[in-house]
C-alpha cells in the first residue's frame, strides 16, 4: 500500500498517555472479544494525534491493540474517505460539490478557494497551513452552498464569506463555525414558519 | 396545515436549550418510567397502531420491523442499531435532532430497546458529524448521571446503554448490513440477505437497524398515543415528518410537516416559494438523490407521501426536497450524481462497481460533447443492467436518476449532445 498512497513513512507511533486512556474507553464500548469494533475509532484517533493523517506506523499500532492483523487495518483505512494515508495541512478545506450545494453556486466557492489558497483539489500549500478537497454529500443541504473545515461547518456560503473565513484562518484566527448569514441553523430566513410561539427550555 | 401543537420536534432549530434540562421542560423523559412499564408486547402494538413507517428512506414498518426480533432469549444478547449515517444527497434532517433534539432520541433509543429485549444501543453517526455526534455524546453523559440510562434505568429495573459509534466517510454504510459490517470494524461492504438482521445482525446476533427519525419520534407517540399519530396524514402514510428543502427556493429550510402535504404547499409556505415563482420551477427530486426526478406538471399536485410518490413514479425516500429552477442545467445535475454513485460504490458487486464507472463516464461524454444521440439508449440499457442486480439498492439508486432524467428530459439529453456535436464530437457518424 505504500507505494499506492504515497504513505512511504513507517514511522513509529504511539498513543499519547491521553490516548491512550481514550483508546481504552472506546474499546470499552463494545463487548469482550469484539475490541475489531474499535477499529475506526481508533484509527480516528491517531489521526487527530498525528496531525490528520495516517502512517503505516499508527496503523500499526492500532492493529497491535485490536489484535487484527495489520492487513484488516489497511483494509479499513483505505476503504473510508476520511482517513488520510498522507500528510495534509493545519487546515483541511473540504468543499462540497454534490447537487444542492452546485445548485446554489459551490462553483463559485470552489474559484473562491482555488484562488485563494493557490491549490487545486488534492494539494497542500507548501507551508503546511492548508489542504484542499472535493467532497461529496455533507448533509448539511438547506445551508448550502457549505464547506467543512477540520471539524466545523461553515454554511450559507457567498464567494466574499469564503473567502473572509480562508483570510481568518491564514491569520491564524478561528472564525466562526456554522451558516455565514446570520442565520442559526436550518430555520428559513424570511423568519420562522412554525414554532414561533413555542417556548421551553 | 400542521399545528404547533401536533409538532414533535419543538426545538429542531435549536433555539432553546437543548440540554437535559431544556429538554425535560419541553416534556422530553415525561413519564418514562411508565411508558416501560407497559411492557413490550404493549410497546411495539403503540407504535404498530401508530402506523410509523422508517424515516430512512425505505418506509418499512417500524413496529413490524421491531417485531420480527425474537420474543425469548436464547441467550445471544439483541441489539438497536440507531442509523445516522446521514449522507443521501440532499439529505440533512437527522443532523438537527443530533444536534438540537438529541434526548429525544436517548429517550427513543431506550424504549425501542426495552420493546426489543436490547440492553445494548449504537448510534452509528457519520464521522463528518462531529460536532453533532458530540451533542449526542453530552445528551448520553447527561441521561447516564439523571438515571434515566444505565443501570436500572428510569427506575424500570432494565440496565441499558448507549453509545456513539462514529464512522468515517462511507455513503454506503447508510446501508444497514454495510452499517453493521462497518461496526464490526470492517470495510462497509454490504451482506446478502437471508440471513436478516433481527436474525442475525450485529456479532451475529439479533439487531434491528432504524433511523435516527423513526426513533426520536417514539416517546412522543408512546405518550401522545398511536391513535393520536395515526390521525395525522393519510391512511398509510401517516404521522408527521421532517422535510428538508434544498436548492432553488427563496428560504431553504428544515421543516416538519404532515405526512401528505401537497408539495406545492410545502414550498410556498415554508420556503418562500421557487426563486422567480412556482411557474419558473423546472423539477423535483423529492427525497434525495437516490429517487427519480419529477417534471413539473407532476409537482403541480403531487402529494408528500410514500404512496403518492410511488403512484408517480418517484419516492418519499428521506424527505430531502431538491428544488431546481428553469435555470438549473439538469443534464449537469444528474451527471454530478453519477459522479457521486460512481464515488460511492463500495466495489462488491460487479454490476455496480462496473456500472457507476460506466454511467458516469457516458454522462461525462453527454456534458463534453462527445457523445451520440443513440448513445442515450444504451446508457438507458447500462441502467437496467445494473439495476435489480446487486446485494444493496446502491445500484438500483444510482441508475433511477438517470432513468429519471431519460424519461422526462430525453429532449434536454439530446439538445446537449446536438450542441456539443460541432463542437468535441469525434465520431463521424454523429447525429
Amino acid at each position: 500500500m505504500s507505494a499506492d498512497n504515497n504513505n512511504t513513512a513507517n514511522e513509529v507511533f504511539a498513543f499519547s498517555a491521553e490516548n491512550a486512556e481514550l483508546a481504552k474507553a472506546e474499546i470499552a464500548k463494545y463487548p469482550a472479544g469484539r475490541e475489531a469494533s474499535a477499529v475506526m475509532p481508533l484509527l480516528s484517533l491517531a489521526q487527530r494525534q498525528s496531525g490528520g493523517w495516517l502512517s503505516q506506523g499508527a496503523m500499526d499500532a492500532v492493529a497491535a491493540m485490536t489484535g487484527l492483523p495489520a492487513i484488516r487495518v489497511y483494509e479499513v483505512a483505505t476503504f473510508y474517505t476520511m482517513y488520510n494515508l498522507k500528510p495534509v495541512g493545519k487546515n483541511h478545506v473540504q468543499v462540497c460539490t454534490n447537487i444542492a450545494c452546485m445548485l446554489k453556486g459551490s462553483d463559485e466557492i470552489v474559484k473562491v478557494c482555488k484562488k485563494r489558497l493557490g491549490l487545486a483539489f488534492g494539494e497542500t500549500s507548501s507551508d503546511g497551513n492548508f489542504t484542499l478537497s472535493e467532497v461529496e454529500c455533507l448533509g448539511a443541504c438547506v445551508n448550502a452552498p457549505m464547506m467543512q473545515i477540520n471539524d466545523d461547518f461553515y454554511e450559507d456560503l457567498t464567494g466574499e464569506t469564503a473567502e473572509a473565513v480562508l483570510q481568518k484562518l491564514a491569520n491564524g484566527e478561528t472564525p466562526k463555525p456554522g451558516p455565514q448569514s446570520g442565520r442559526k441553523g436550518c430555520e428559513p430566513a424570511g423568519g420562522l414558519t412554525t414554532l414561533s410561539a413555542v417556548k421551553g427550555g | 396545515m400542521l399545528s404547533d401543537k401536533n409538532r414533535i420536534f419543538t426545538n429542531i432549530y435549536g433555539l432553546n436549550d437543548t440540554s437535559l434540562k431544556g429538554a425535560k421542560s419541553r416534556g422530553d423523559w415525561d413519564g418514562t418510567e411508565n411508558i416501560l412499564k407497559k411492557g413490550r408486547d404493549a410497546i411495539i402494538d403503540e407504535v404498530k397502531s401508530s402506523g410509523l413507517r422508517g424515516r430512512g428512506g425505505a418506509g418499512f414498518g417500524t413496529g413490524m420491523k421491531w417485531s420480527f426480533m425474537p420474543k425469548e432469549n436464547d441467550g445471544r444478547p439483541h441489539y438497536l442499531v440507531i442509523n445516522a449515517d446521514e449522507g443521501e444527497p440532499g439529505t440533512c434532517k437527522d443532523r438537527e435532532i443530533l444536534r438540537n433534539e438529541p434526548h429525544k432520541l436517548v429517550e427513543g433509543a431506550l424504549i425501542a430497546s426495552f420493546a426489543m429485549g436490547a440492553h445494548t444501543a449504537y448510534i452509528y453517526i457519520r464521522g463528518e458529524f462531529y460536532r453533532e455526534a458530540q451533542a449526542v455524546q453530552r445528551a448520553i453523559d447527561e441521561a447516564y448521571a439523571d438515571g434515566l440510562i444505565g443501570k436500572n434505568a428510569c427506575k424500570s429495573g432494565w440496565d441499558f446503554d448507549c453509545y456513539v459509534h462514529l464512522g468515517a466517510g462511507a455513503y454506503i454504510c447508510g446501508e444497514e448490513s454495510a452499517l453493521i459490517e462497518s461496526l464490526e470494524g470492517k470495510k462497509g461492504q454490504p451482506r446478502m440477505k437471508p440471513p436478516f438482521p433481527a436474525n442475525c445482525g450485529l456479532y451475529g446476533c439479533p439487531t434491528t437497524v432504524n433511523n435516527v427519525e423513526s426513533i426520536a419520534v417514539v416517546p412522543e407517540i408512546m405518550r401522545r398515543g398511536g391513535v393520536w399519530f395515526a390521525g395525522l396524514g393519510r391512511e398509510n402514510n401517516t404521522g408527521t415528518k421532517l422535510f428538508c428543502i434544498s436548492g432553488h427556493v427563496n428560504n431553504p429550510c428544515t421543516v416538519e410537516e404532515e405526512m401528505g402535504i401537497p408539495l406545492k404547499e410545502l414550498l410556498e409556505k415554508h420556503c418562500g416559494g421557487v426563486t422567480g415563482g412556482w411557474d419558473n420551477l423546472l423539477a423535483v427530486i423529492p427525497g434525495g438523490s437516490s429517487v427519480p426526478v419529477m417534471p413539473k406538471s407532476t409537482c403541480d399536485n403531487v402529494l408528500m407521501d410514500f404512496d403518492s410518490l410511488r403512484e408517480v413514479g418517484s419516492g418519499l425516500g428521506t424527505a430531502a426536497v431538491i428544488v431546481m429552477d428553469k435555470s438549473t442545467d439538469i443534464v449537469r445535475a444528474i451527471t454530478r450524481l453519477s459522479a457521486f454513485y460512481k464515488h460511492e460504490s463500495c466495489g462488491q458487486c460487479t454490476p455496480c462497481r462496473e456500472g457507476t464507472g460506466w454511467m458516469s463516464r457516458m454522462m461525462n461524454r453527454i456534458m463534453a460533447g462527445d457523445a451520440t444521440v443513440d448513445e442515450i439508449d444504451t446508457l438507458e440499457e447500462v441502467t437496467r443492467q445494473i439495476e435489480g442486480h446487486t446485494i444493496c439498492a446502491l445500484g438500483d439508486a444510482a441508475a433511477w436518476p438517470i432513468q429519471g432524467l431519460i424519461r422526462h428530459f430525453r429532449t434536454e439529453v439530446e439538445a446537449k449532445i446536438l450542441q456539443g456535436a460541432g463542437k468535441n464530437n469525434s465520431r463521424t457518424d454523429a447525429a
